[in-house]
């Protein structure tokens, strides 16, 4: 468009993403010069009222920062609450943990791609007004997700806010056989997961390529779920306990969030995109296979194709699940006990959206005195406001509505879960 | 809803909260499919970016009330409104964030934020019926997703909603679980908690933790001289009556009388 024009777009409201959050756009003279996500979310505090609470409240008590991802804030509690107490978790119960955190990952990429994402590629307001047109699409969706929602169920008694899981392990021996009705419908949920990845591959994705840089856990032999040393397309590698030695914490006038960057000062990107370009050597095979038939391959360039990330790793996470109760084995115990003592740790496992960290402090009674949590969403919001920079030209080039629809297109590429992020943000009253 | 064939038109807010409990919504999945064949939802925000203005007939509001302007926003509803269910723990007891109502709110704030005066919040998280008149509550955390849905259709057919308000020990004798307390000495709330969860945490060997809020009528005195019997100093049997609900009126006024004593 040649004349130059000035105008703004508000979202006062996101919809379709977790947790109340708006955008603010602004172009002046053609040009787009500033870009605000603002957070509305109220505040709850967590890291304030855990202390004083038991070390071992601290997987249920941290579960409610998040209704989509609680297995993620779980285990990040259980692995760092582990980590003091000197436990070391036997494979049977990390086979069991995987299957359960797999499953939510599955519940959560599906409400992501199939629900609140799809729709903006095909024109709908909506899942429910998508299912009138593809109903095939709805339904297996509706059945992956319930899969995955029923291997939290058996392991972990319920899929939101599970109580199975405690640290050092379970709260009881999880049989066999429990993980029948799993077993069973796997290669239906299989064929299902392979059908969504393919529709999701057909969808008619920008295309565009920009320099992102990306942040995940990398996996030795298995792909990332619930540890591995950070990496970033940087060639950095560090552990998850100097995690706080790379990144900043940086407060902008304009934002009422907090923003995370690397040290370095630049924004990055935590979540499926950066697991998928990071790990995609770990990609099970078979999901590599569907991806390259559809021209698709790691690196991917742009974040309108994480949502080819998520499907990808749903549909991976499907046949991990599969692969895994085949080699799960009963452990002698449900949980190991140890012996409590004052000590500090920090974990980092991969949400659904991202590394979440957590980093406690306990006395010698098990008492915490002090937490601090990271969630993936803190950690995309700079990537967020420069991403609405870089699709400018597409913002530029169409009539406000259809500019509208692309900005809030592209905070939902990151399935922000506002939620989680506000558990502690640093909330700003505009007064102008 | 009443005699017309017109559908009933539903909302879905989110105030201080997970999002756990509108997930439940999302999780009926084909009984969702179903439900909207009678209503239309007419704000969903995080299911859909269709926005309809209201008047609803059936708003369920999800999360405790913390700000300012979710007080302001509540009572918006209700006069929008001609039907108000509050849905979970959250939006019925305040929800784990009311563990702050324990604390002195200056320091909590100064805990967590350097700039404690950018916060924009209210000393205490409460519920929705602190504020506005509630026509129906449906606990837990997060609400099981059959009793939201018996509830909606009953509202949704003009009946008036019933759910079970007895304590978990009557579930969980139901589901042929041995008594963890009597039996090994292990911490439990259930005498005095509300059934609904299908008593999950005893039948994994554990002791309930209140999630789903008191059931009608409870005890919590009989139940603390009981946990203090089986060897929890009563700084203990404090923490955990606070837990997920102890901000619920039965249980606060307990704990307000059982900290002086």
């Amino acid at each position: 468009m040649s004349e130059s024009k000035s105008f703004e777009i508000k979202v006062s409201q996101l919809a379709r993403v977790e947790g109340e959050g708006g955008v603010w756009v602004r172009v002046k003279n053609g040009k787009l010069d500033y870009v605000e996500v603002n957070i509305f979310e109220p505040p709850r505090f967590f890291e304030a009222f855990l202390r004083g609470r038991p070390y071992l409240e601290a997987p249920d008590i941290t579960a409610r920062i998040c209704g989509i991802c609680p297995l993620a804030y779980i285990f990040a509690a259980c692995r760092a609450m582990e980590k003091i107490l000197g436990i070391d978790i036997p494979e049977e119960i990390k086979i069991l943990r995987k299957i359960a955190f797999y499953g939510e990952w599955i519940e959560s990429h599906v409400l992501h791609f199939a629900f609140l994402h799809a729709p903006d590629f095909l024109g709908y307001h909506s899942a429910l007004e998508m299912a009138r047109d593809y109903p095939d699409f709805v339904r297996d969706a509706i059945a992956v997700r319930s899969w995955g929602n029923r291997a939290i169920e058996i392991i972990g008694g319920r899929a939101i806010h599970p109580i199975g899981f405690r640290v050092g392990g379970l709260y009881r021996i999880i049989r066999r056989e429990e993980l029948e009705p799993l077993a069973r419908d796997y290669d239906e949920i299989r064929k299902k997961g392979e059908k969504l990845l393919e529709f999701i591959l057909n969808l008619d994705l920008p295309d565009i390529e920009y320099d992102m840089v990306i942040m995940s856990l990398k996996g030795k032999k298995e792909y990332p779920i619930l540890e591995g040393v950070v990496a970033n397309n940087l060639g950095w590698e560090f552990p998850e306990d100097s995690f706080e030695d790379n990144i900043i914490v940086e407060q902008k006038k304009y934002s009422t969030g907090l923003h995370y960057r690397l040290r370095n000062g630049r924004s990055y990107i935590t979540g499926p995109i950066a697991r998928f370009n990071l790990n995609y050597d770990l990609l099970a095979p078979e999901v590599k296979d569907i991806l390259e038939k559809a021209g698709y391959k790691a690196p991917l360039k742009n974040t309108y194709q994480s949502i080819v990330a998520r499907a990808a790793e749903n549909l991976h996470s499907i046949i991990e699940i599969g692969r895994l109760i085949e080699e799960y084995s009963e452990p002698h115990a449900p949980y190991i006990e140890a012996v409590v003592r004052a000590g500090e740790a920090a974990a980092i496992v991969e949400a659904p959206r991202g590394m979440l960290y957590h980093r406690y402090r306990i006395d010698e009674r098990g008492r915490i005195l002090y937490a601090n949590i990271v969630p993936p969403t803190t950690q995309n919001y700079a990537a967020m406001e420069e991403d609405i920079f870089k699709v400018g030209d597409l913002i530029l080039s169409g009539p406000p509505e259809k500019a509208q629809h692309i900005v809030e297109t592209t905070i939902r590429n990151y399935d922000p879960c506002i939620s989680c992020s506000v558990h502690a943000i640093k909330l700003r009253i505009v007064r102008e | 809803m009443s005699g017309n064939n017109k559908k009933a038109k539903l909302a879905v807010f989110k105030f201080s909260s997970c999002s756990g409990c509108q997930d439940k919504l999302i999780d009926l999945g084909e009984n969702l499919l179903s439900l909207i064949e009678k209503v239309e939802i007419a704000y969903f925000l995080e299911a859909s970016s269709r926005i309809d203005p209201g008047p609803y007939d059936v708003a369920l509001i999800e999360g405790s009330v913390s700000t300012p302007h979710e007080v302001e926003l509540v009572k918006e509803i209700r006069k929008n409104s001609r039907i108000v269910i509050a849905i979970g723990t959250c939006a019925v007891y305040g929800g784990i964030q009311s563990l702050r109502n324990w604390m002195n709110y200056q320091d909590v704030v100064k805990q967590v934020y350097p700039k404690p005066e950018w916060i924009n919040s209210l000393e205490k998280s409460t519920p929705v019926s602190d504020h506005i008149r509630v026509d129906y509550q449906v606990s837990g955390c997060p609400v099981n997703e059959l009793q939201l849905f018996s509830v909606l259709k009953q509202v949704l057919t003009g009946r008036r909603p019933y759910h079970r308000l007895e304590s978990l020990c009557q579930e969980c004798k139901r589901g042929g679980n041995v008594c963890v307390m009597v039996s090994r000495g292990i911490p439990c709330l259930g005498p005095i908690m509300v059934e609904g969860c299908g008593a999950l945490c005893p039948s994994y060997g554990r002791g309930c933790y209140g999630c789903f809020g008191p059931m009608i009528d409870p005890k919590p005195d009989a139940l603390a001289r009981r946990l203090e019997e089986i060897g929890l100093p009563k700084e203990e049997v404090i923490l955990r009556l606070r837990g997920f609900t102890g901000w619920s009126d039965p249980i606060r006024r307990f704990l307000e009388r059982y900290e002086r004593e």
